[in-house]
């Protein structure tokens, strides 16, 4: 069991980091800025431009501060931008 | 061929985030642990490859059942946990 | 609380979508239709096929054996949609859905995840002590319960058809409805009925 590599940073089921911490309780929805985000990821993804796996992997390729640190949408629109840069689909100042 | 429901299978102990850029969905905590086929979900892409833009596979997907104690300590007998898990994640027991 | 997005990427979001608009990748209004259309979906539509599938035997076999097509049937475009799939509760059975990767979720039917369950402490908690966590939302579970837990890693999105209370026998579709909350559907509560 000591021998077990660390996790991926994104992947936390069981991180005893968290075992203490008590669940924000927070229930409202997606403020403007989150809804926009989360709104463009599904218009590129329904023209084929992106996929759900691809947000993902952009997502856990952030670093563990940042990880931690930006909101969940924030996190989602680096992963869109710096996809679809990577894709040459807009300017390398979103990489 | 289709795992059959009750199929005891281990997941692979294997840490691919370790040697390089990867996208993986099978958990942490269950890499080399043993657990029992629920059922045959479907096929579907490997998102190992999805999340890179390659071709991706159809590979089979499984609900997969372990019990809740030996994964980590304070669980309770009993206790279970349903994951989802791609067939080359699976190795016979 | 979720903070407000910081400046910087107020700015960043403003820039990409300008860049997306002179790319002809994004049209005038499709940001703000495509918003209209994720505001639709609510644990409204879940809660309806719950209560639908106590009332009415055949929806429940359909329900278990393709969530997807039950939700269809109570008119949900689920085209473009992950599969659904539904956990029936049952005596001495109770099922809790967490996604420990990301934040996998049945938004189809339930429509945005709530904060809490995208926390990291919800994450790392629910398959290492789903009991204290159901103890957080004051859930008490009958005695000898046993405790599924259901962590969403891949294709499909996941849903509790929890057991109907007793006391709740001969109600109505839309009585029935009102007591099935977001919460009961992920999990973390048991529906009460009032």
């Amino acid at each position: 069991m000591n021998e077990t590599p660390t996790p991926a940073t994104h992947d936390i089921g069981g991180d005893p980091r968290f075992r203490c911490v008590a669940v924000e309780r927070d229930e409202a929805p997606p403020d403007g800025f989150g809804k926009r985000v989360d709104a463009i990821r599904q218009i590129l993804a329904a023209k084929g431009l992106m996929t759900v796996d691809e947000l993902r992997r952009g997502i856990e390729s952030l670093p563990p501060e940042q990880y931690f640190d930006l909101s969940y949408y924030e996190k989602w629109l680096l992963s869109i931008t710096r996809l679809m840069a990577e894709k040459g689909l807009v300017e390398e100042e979103f990489s | 061929m289709t795992l059959s429901p009750g199929t005891e299978v281990r997941v692979r102990d294997d840490w691919p985030e370790r040697r390089g850029p990867c996208h993986i969905r099978t958990p942490h905590y269950v890499r080399g642990r043993m657990g029992m086929v629920a059922r045959h979900l479907g096929n579907f892409p490997n998102p190992e490859d999805l999340a890179f833009g390659r071709p991706a596979p159809v590979r089979a997907l499984y609900h997969v059942a372990f019990a809740q104690p030996p994964l980590f300590a304070e669980g309770t007998a009993g206790d279970d946990i349903l994951i989802e898990l791609f067939e080359h994640w699976l190795e016979p027991a | 609380m979720s903070p407000p997005p910081r400046p910087a990427m107020v700015d960043l979001l403003a820039r990409f979508e300008a860049a997306l608009a002179a790319r002809g990748l994004l049209e005038p209004g499709e940001v703000e239709a495509r918003i209209a259309i994720t505001d639709r979906a609510s644990p409204a539509i879940g809660a309806a096929m719950v209560a639908r599938a106590w009332t009415d035997a055949g929806y429940r076999a359909l329900l278990l054996a393709d969530g997807r097509a039950a939700a269809e049937d109570m008119g949900v475009t689920m085209v473009g949609s992950p599969p659904l799939g539904v956990l029936a509760d049952a005596p001495g059975l109770h099922h809790l859905v967490v996604c420990t990767l990301c934040s996998c979720y049945p938004r189809a039917v339930l429509g945005y995840p709530p904060h809490w369950y995208k926390t990291a402490a919800y994450r790392a908690r629910a398959v290492r002590d789903p009991r204290g966590v159901l103890a957080e939302w004051g859930t008490v579970l009958p005695e000898g319960t046993r405790v599924r837990v259901v962590d969403s890693t891949a294709d499909y999105r996941w849903m509790v058809l929890p057991e109907q209370p007793p006391e709740t026998l001969g109600w109505g579709a839309e009585r029935l409805a009102g007591i099935v909350t977001r919460d009961v559907l992920v999990g973390v509560a048991l529906p009460v009925p009032v």
